[in-house]
């Protein structure tokens, strides 16, 4: 094996990719060629480092220089003051982790200080594509333990031991999940299956496990698979990912070369085949039994349970079906004991959990934090705070099935029980930051519109009661609404709630059910008093312009695409509301902020 | 011909080639369907009447069936995109960042709405789901470029580059 004696590692994940980082590598490659590097210094693609915000990201070792929003330009830079002459490049380096003119740790930084990576502890460090990089750092190591030294029982156990719950969203025990598909009756075989589908809008924890350290999934599925007695897999991941599709695929076809895959896995009786399913774009096909419709050829539509699919799944088989990030936590429970994994978190939530931050967020990204940090300390530390000095007005977690947590309850502690208590539910994972300027009726209009589109129209309750809120929500952002509505949404989301087929349509009305709980007063002032207080409803919106403020520079007139707004200089201006379109330009334009749009 | 367009349906004789070795090779397999259709639409660029009837003939499934799976699902079209397929981002970090202002710029400028192609067949639309580029909301697409942290007033700039 060869030596290199400096490191640089790329993020390769879906962010930092559209933000050109194949480019800078291509850059790096023939820069250190050019400088006679190429043998003393290596360029490695890794996975996800969590801070998309400030990508494209490379790091830097044996130093550990963080270096953001580097530039293809920047990287000759890089090469012949770093690399060359041991010289950091202080102007590209993350502000964060410059203190007293020496580098910090990243551990020390606010961001991933209070972090505690397992399901994410690859992501950024190993190249996903090379396989010989994960056993390097102790990869197929559990699945050879269980195979060698472990029963199924004993393999089971442990996992329940762990208190280990399914990452998917709605925390359902995974031991227990694995102890009844394993004492189904398989005569005739059975299936593991990882959901990658995931599609709540604003999440992508498992897309950027299965980019940066999809070995781990493999590894785990295989372990499950010995757990139930499983000879076939399955991974069901959405086309929309198109780089953790190769990966996977790649990752697939090296673990079969060195025999962690196929027949007689470690020289046991053991044997384990593993493909891809691609989804189609259709969010319902992350329900577990629309999934497995979908595999089957199908349209993804669900089916009742009972029967679960531990019973009857994949073709009428008993199937075990688990979430990516669930599985990324497998191996290392394996290795290091319930205990240890039990040592984590809250009394009944153990472990850690993935969330995609974002929205109205300085640091956008992937954090991973154990069960029970609050939601302050993500906004507010980890998180970086709310951008341009505006107030947290809530955070959303579960997307169209869960809600929002408003700023009142900030102090909340993030954990499956918690978050269901206060109306909220943990989902699969995407946390996304609003703040003043967001309105939260819109944003319930937001959610509705996506389940009205995404409901497969199997039954009644989704298909119709989705669409019937959705038009008394359109109806009250148009300024049409009466107080009877409010009413009217409850009584619909709770009939909806319980005699939906589903988890979508059970769970669709939530995000009207949370705001309505917490900012009635929103939806108060559109019913009644026909405004928006966000400023966002453009049929409630009426632009006025601050005689006060406004020093008669006439940009605004200047600017308006329809000729609304009139004065002479240096005398304040007037806005035509019967021209106005409700654009905003002028107010994005106006020096002084004298136009409000409330 | 296709709805919405009405682009006729044409084939050469290479993709003909093509699909029939794409459901040759999935004939046996259970479960064959929507992989097979996801091929298709690679070699088709879209999944026209034509095409979704040499599959149900292929591999024995009923046109119904066919059509159906087709029509559930938002990655099969069945019309044809444009030359520079245009995708604005509305999941919700795109969203809260003003990704609806970026839609309404593109349709207004281009002058159609979404799921349309222009007449020139040069760009489409697609309102598509989240990408996973949150950290750059609002997001946009053309064909495989990413365009990151998007105001309205970048539009016209982008998409003079493919006129």
């Amino acid at each position: 094996m060869e030596f290199a004696r400096a490191h640089v590692l790329v993020c390769g994940g879906t962010g930092c990719t559209s933000s050109g980082s194949q480019k800078i590598i291509h850059e790096f490659e023939n820069q250190l060629a050019a400088n006679g590097l190429e043998k003393e210094v290596k360029v490695i693609k890794t996975g996800c480092f969590g801070l998309c915000a400030l990508g494209p990201v490379v790091v830097v070792y044996p130093e550990g220089a963080f270096y953001s929003m580097v530039k293809v330009e920047d990287v000759e830079e890089i090469v012949t003051e770093h690399l060359l002459k041991g010289r950091i490049v202080k102007r590209l380096l993350y502000e964060e982790t410059v203190e007293d003119n020496t580098i910090k740790s990243l551990n020390e930084v606010d961001f991933y200080k209070k972090q505690r990576r397992i399901a994410l502890r690859n992501c950024g460090v190993i190249n996903p594509e090379n396989i010989e990089e994960y056993i390097a750092i102790d990869g197929y190591q559990a699945l050879g333990k269980v195979l060698t030294s472990m029963t199924p029982e004993q393999v089971i156990d442990e996992i329940k031991e762990s208190g280990l719950r399914g990452r998917g969203g709605a925390g359902f025990s995974t031991g227990m999940k694995w102890m009844f598909t394993a004492r189904a009756d398989g005569s005739n075989g059975k299936y593991v299956c990882c959901n990658a589908d995931e599609g709540d809008p604003g999440a992508f924890m498992d897309r950027s496990i299965l980019e940066g350290d999809p070995h781990a999934v493999i590894e785990a599925m295989a372990i499950a698979a010995y757990a139930v007695g499983a000879d076939q897999g399955y991974i069901y991941i959405r086309a929309e990912y198109p780089i953790a599709v190769k990966r996977l695929q790649i990752a697939i076809d090296q673990a079969k070369e060195y025999g962690l895959l196929g027949e007689h896995i470690f020289g046991t009786d053991f044997s384990f085949n593993l493909e891809i399913r691609l989804g189609a774009g259709a969010f319902v096909c992350g329900e577990e039994t629309a999934l497995m419709t979908s595999i089957e050829g199908h349209r993804g539509e669900p089916r009742p349970r009972p029967p679960f699919p531990a019973n009857k799944g994949l073709w009428q088989k008993p199937t075990l079906l688990n979430n990516v990030e669930t599985y990324a936590n497998i191996t290392q429970i394996i290795n290091n004991g319930a205990e240890w994994f039990q040592s984590i978190g809250t009394e009944k939530s153990k472990g850690t959990k993935v969330f995609a931050l974002g929205g109205k967020i300085k640091n956008t990204g992937l954090v991973e934090i154990p069960m029970g940090t609050t939601l302050r300390e993500i906004v507010e530390e980890i998180g970086g705070g709310i951008p341009n000095g505006k107030k947290f007005k809530a955070a959303q977690t579960g997307g169209p099935s869960g809600g929002c947590i408003p700023a009142s309850l900030i102090d909340t502690k993030i954990d499956y029980d918690s978050l269901i208590e206060i109306g909220s539910m943990m989902g699969s994972g995407g946390l996304i930051v609003m703040d003043e300027d967001t309105c939260m009726v819109d944003i319930a209009k937001f959610f509705l519109e996506f389940t009205v589109d995404e409901s497969c129209g199997k039954c009644t309750p989704c298909r119709v009661g989705t669409k019937r809120m959705l038009e008394i929500l359109e109806r009250i952002t148009k300024g049409k609404g009466t107080v009877e509505d409010l009413d009217r949404l409850e009584v619909l989301a709770q009939s909806i709630k319980s005699a939906a087929l589903c988890g979508l349509g059970q769970t669709a009305p939530n995000p009207v059910l949370s705001t309505l709980r917490y900012f009635r007063d929103e939806y108060m002032a559109h019913v009644v008093d026909k405004r928006c207080p966000a400023g966002v409803c453009k049929d409630l919106l009426s632009f006025r312009i601050d005689e006060g403020k406004c020093k008669g520079c006439g940009i605004c007139a200047k600017n308006c695409p329809v000729g609304a707004i009139s004065g002479q200089v240096k005398q304040p201006y007037h806005i035509n509301p019967d021209v106005c379109v409700k654009c905003g330009v002028c107010m994005s334009k106006c020096p002084f902020k004298a136009i409000a749009n409330k | 011909m296709s709805e919405k367009t009405g682009v006729a349906f044409q084939s050469t004789k290479e993709q003909e080639e093509q699909l029939k070795a794409v459901i040759e090779k999935y004939k046996k397999e259970s479960g064959a369907l929507i992989p097979v259709l996801h091929e298709a639409q690679d070699i088709y660029g879209y999944l026209p009447i034509e095409v979704q009837q040499k599959i149900a003939e292929g591999l024995g499934i009923s046109m119904a069936e066919i059509y159906g799976v087709v029509t559930f699902y938002t990655q099969f079209s069945t019309n044809p995109k444009g030359q520079y397929k245009i995708g604005v981002c509305l999941g919700t970090a795109c969203y809260v960042k003003g990704s609806g202002n970026i839609l309404d710029k593109i349709k207004d400028k281009l002058g159609i709405d979404v799921d349309e192609c222009t007449p020139d067949g040069k760009f489409s639309i697609d309102a598509t789901r989240c990408i996973g580029a949150c950290g750059l909301a609002p997001v946009m697409t053309v064909n495989e470029d990413v365009y990151g942290r998007l105001v309205p007033e970048d539009i016209d700039g982008i998409l003079a580059k493919y006129m």
